[in-house]
């Protein structure tokens, strides 16, 4: 057992976190969030030129066979800076679909793409009245010639109005909870009778919701087998939830840094308000809450690519609930213990506790994990 | 001992129901109900309509305006008002000032400054925190130096709730820097208009402007503003800062929240199934409920100790606590309830004449910026680390 990082993965982390500290300065995220474009083209490209939107991708594909570990070193770095740019949607989820379940031609028609920064997509999946479970799929794809005619609305969907391209789910056969007879489908967003609804979310992030009327779609959108991708979304999503979960430790970190210091200098009674016992004893919960959400976050990382796929749920699926629990605590505690300031829009505690709060509602939140680790148990 | 309400108790009841039934405005009670902003003048509507029935200062003595009625009487007065919906009277006035002009003020101030209040002339509001003094208050700053017959008064106030909309301030300044802290502390009250008074706001991470800055410049204040004497100051706010945390845990308002909660679980959709039948949901939220029937039982044993109207002592603390606790409980989970709609963020979709289309349900746009919001309760009124110490001081004696 090994729990440190190869020569390669350290560099990535180093360079990716110079960059970040360089370019994605609070300030210039404060910027572009105003913007509203939901993307920065020049962040989008330096990503592209340090290898990190291939990141994920085989060799041959213009990536480099990343693991699950080298997924979690970049997003935990894109935790810290607070990265609002669409890489989870793009490069871990429809990269990742393609990835799996796409046929050579699409991959090799699309990796690339996502490499170079050349193609933004969105995983067009949520529904209203799924909630967190994302089995539940009610949108429909019919057949229709040799093609499929797709009808419905999605929900939330993480940059789905920047993307030029989306991945749907929908659903041929069964029930909207049933766990099979889903498709994907790859649909240009211009395609007549799409319908998207952009809006920022209170992560400075950006979704929407999408209407899908009569999408008239050629056979070569399908994504994987007919009716048969509920194993690989279910996949995909463990990955992104791995993902997610280092992000959060990114903010977590920051978080505890930012917190630590403060009790260290603000002073009330004379004294520093480290000095108080009971907040001494607080933020030794926030450490220790700290701690094992790191452990459960690596030991995610390292099995999200497993093959074992009971192994790999469970090790998610235990991540997202530890590192929930740990978003939770010291999120509130970041803002108890700054007092006033800790209320602001001004100070980046705030915003860290606002993306932290929304990382436990996308993809399942806490009950949903833990009803599904007891049930795998 | 008995749980009941008297046959009297229950005739008022009624006659407080059939009141704000038929005189509570509907645009109001509906931006209450859907969690919509409320601009001042909703809030001044909704108080000119008690002051009106006399009915707007219940814990004030009769002789001001008060109405005599028992805590039991208040009690059931706050319920019915928050089950219909009605906005809560803002505190600052009747609740805060009004009370230490009642306890400390000349007639004078009385005469001037009361009736103002009761008919929501004034709008007020507290300046007491600083940015170098939130729990340690008494290391206040802000100086008032005697110039003839005015206090020239210079520093900074900070959190300053809804200044933007007042015409009043009651502030701590310091007028002596002699013996000890608590001593050199006098108790202000400032026109919001003073040459030299000026508000800047501080735009809280929901992207609300609820609290701001205030600062004087050489503000002149006359001298007959001093309430009590000079450097007893801290004797008055200590006396207004347990009224403010008993007003703080509002029982009432939570359990027309918590009903909102459970009517939201009931419609949303999870996986298509209620979010209710989730068992680990709906065991969240009955807890809660539980904890609140609670809190209402010992709000009610924490009035009936009080029947003579002194102000409530360091068991208040024990209400600020856990209402704040349950306030933030109720709108962490009605953010979870809606879930991955917590994160549309549409301003827009506060006001009440937005006549956009929601994102999802309509409910939702409100919820997740009302929890980040609430995060405030359990650091303002005395943070809830600095009541513990309170109680562990004075009820442990430890
Ligand atoms: C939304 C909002 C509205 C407000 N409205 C008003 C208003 O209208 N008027 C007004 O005057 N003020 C207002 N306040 C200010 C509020 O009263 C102060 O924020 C509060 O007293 C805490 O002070 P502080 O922010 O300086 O935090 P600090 O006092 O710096 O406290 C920081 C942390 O240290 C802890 N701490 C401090 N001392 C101790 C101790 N001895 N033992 C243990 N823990 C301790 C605190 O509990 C807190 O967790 C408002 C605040 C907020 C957030």
């Amino acid at each position: 057992m090994d729990f440190s990082f190869s020569e390669e993965q350290q560099l990535l982390k180093d360079s990716l976190q110079r960059y970040l500290e360089r370019e994605y300065s609070f300030e210039a995220r404060r910027k572009r969030i105003k913007a509203g474009t939901g993307l920065s083209a020049e962040v989008w490209r330096a990503l592209a030129d340090m290898g990190v939107l291939g990141l994920p991708f085989a060799a041959e594909y213009g990536g480099f066979a990343g693991s699950g570990v080298d997924s979690m070193l970049v997003m935990e770095a894109f935790g810290r800076s607070l990265v609002v740019e669409p890489y989870l949607a793009t490069v871990l989820l429809c990269g990742g679909l393609i990835d799996q379940a796409g046929s050579s031609t699409q991959k090799a028609y699309w990796l690339p793409r996502i490499a170079a920064g050349n193609a933004i997509m969105a995983f067009a999946h949520g529904e209203t009245d799924a909630r967190h479970d994302w089995c539940y799929v009610s949108t429909r794809a019919e057949r229709k010639g040799s093609g499929f005619v797709l009808r419905g609305r999605k929900a939330v969907v993480l940059h789905g109005g920047q993307a030029q391209h989306l991945l749907v789910s929908a659903r041929s056969e069964g029930e909207p909870s049933s766990a099979t007879g889903v498709s994907l489908f790859i649909v240009d967003a211009g395609s007549a009778g799409v319908q998207r609804r952009d809006y920022a979310t209170i992560d400075g992030l950006r979704a929407a919701e999408i209407d899908f009327a009569n999408v008239e779609i050629d056979a070569t959108a399908l994504v994987g087998e007919y009716a048969g991708a509920a194993s690989t979304i279910d996949s995909v999503l463990d990955r992104a939830n791995a993902a997610l979960c280092a992000e959060a430790l990114g903010a977590l970190g920051a978080l505890y840094d930012l917190t630590l210091a403060y009790l260290k200098t603000r002073q009330q009674f004379g004294v520093p308000i480290g000095t108080f016992q009971v907040l001494q004893h607080r933020m030794v919960d926030v450490l220790i809450h700290l701690e094992q959400a790191r452990s459960l976050a690596y030991h995610a990382a390292f099995y999200a690519h497993a093959s074992d796929t009971a192994l790999r749920r469970r090790a998610v699926s235990a991540a997202k609930v530890q590192v929930g629990d740990a978003a939770r605590f010291i999120s509130q505690q970041a803002i108890q213990l700054h007092g006033g300031i800790g209320m602001t829009e001004e100070l980046s505690v705030g915003h860290y506790v606002k993306r932290l709060t929304m990382i436990n509602a996308t993809f399942g939140n806490i009950d949903t994990h833990l009803e599904r680790f007891a049930a795998l148990a | 001992m008995d749980f009941a309400f008297t046959l009297e108790e229950a005739a008022f009841r009624e006659e407080v129901r059939a009141f704000v039934r038929s005189h509570l405005p509907v645009d109001i009670s509906r931006k209450v109900n859907e969690h919509k902003h409320l601009d001042k003048d909703d809030f001044v509507r909704w108080q000119k309509i008690l002051y009106r029935k006399g009915w707007m200062a219940p814990g004030w003595p009769v002789k001001f305006g008060g109405t005599g009625w028992t805590p039991v009487q208040r009690y059931l007065f706050e319920e019915e008002c928050a089950v219909a919906g009605a906005p809560s009277v803002i505190s600052f006035g009747v609740n805060m000032v009004g009370p230490v002009i009642i306890a400390f003020g000349t007639p004078a101030q009385q005469q001037h400054f009361l009736p103002r209040i009761l008919s929501s002339e004034d709008w007020w509001c507290q300046g007491y925190s600083e940015p170098g003094s939130g729990s340690d208050l008494a290391s206040l700053r802000t100086r008032a130096v005697r110039d003839g017959d005015h206090y020239i008064v210079n520093g900074q106030k900070t959190w300053t709730t809804l200044a933007q909309h007042a015409d009043m301030i009651f502030c701590l300044v310091r007028t002596s820097s002699e013996g000890k802290r608590q001593e050199g502390i006098s108790f202000l009250l400032i026109d919001m208009r003073t040459p030299g008074v000026s508000v800047r706001p501080i735009i809280t991470l929901d992207g609300a402007h609820e609290v701001n800055e205030v600062w004087f410049d050489d503000a002149r204040v006359p001298i007959g503003n001093l309430v009590g004497e000079e450097g007893k100051g801290w004797t008055y706010a200590k006396f207004l800062l347990s009224h403010e945390r008993s007003g703080i845990a509002q029982v009432a308002r939570w359990k027309r929240e918590l009903a909102f909660l459970k009517r939201m679980a009931g419609e949303i959709q999870s996986g298509g199934k209620p979010l209710m039948a989730d068992a680990l949901f709906s065991a969240k939220v009955t807890r809660v409920e539980i904890e609140l029937l609670a809190l209402e039982i010992t709000d009610l044993r924490v009035l009936a100790s009080d029947r003579e109207g002194r102000a409530p002592g360091p068991e208040a603390s024990i209400l600020k606590i856990k209402g704040t606790e349950l306030q933030q409980a109720i709108t962490e989970l009605m953010m979870e309830a809606v879930g991955p709609y917590a994160l549309p963020f549409l301003p827009e979709a506060l006001h009440a004449d937005w006549d956009g289309t929601p994102v999802g349900p309509a409910f939702a746009a409100p919820l997740a910026a009302r929890y980040f919001n609430y995060r405030k309760t359990s650091i303002y009124g005395g943070s809830n680390e600095i009541q513990r110490n309170i109680i562990a001081q004075r009820i442990l004696g430890l």
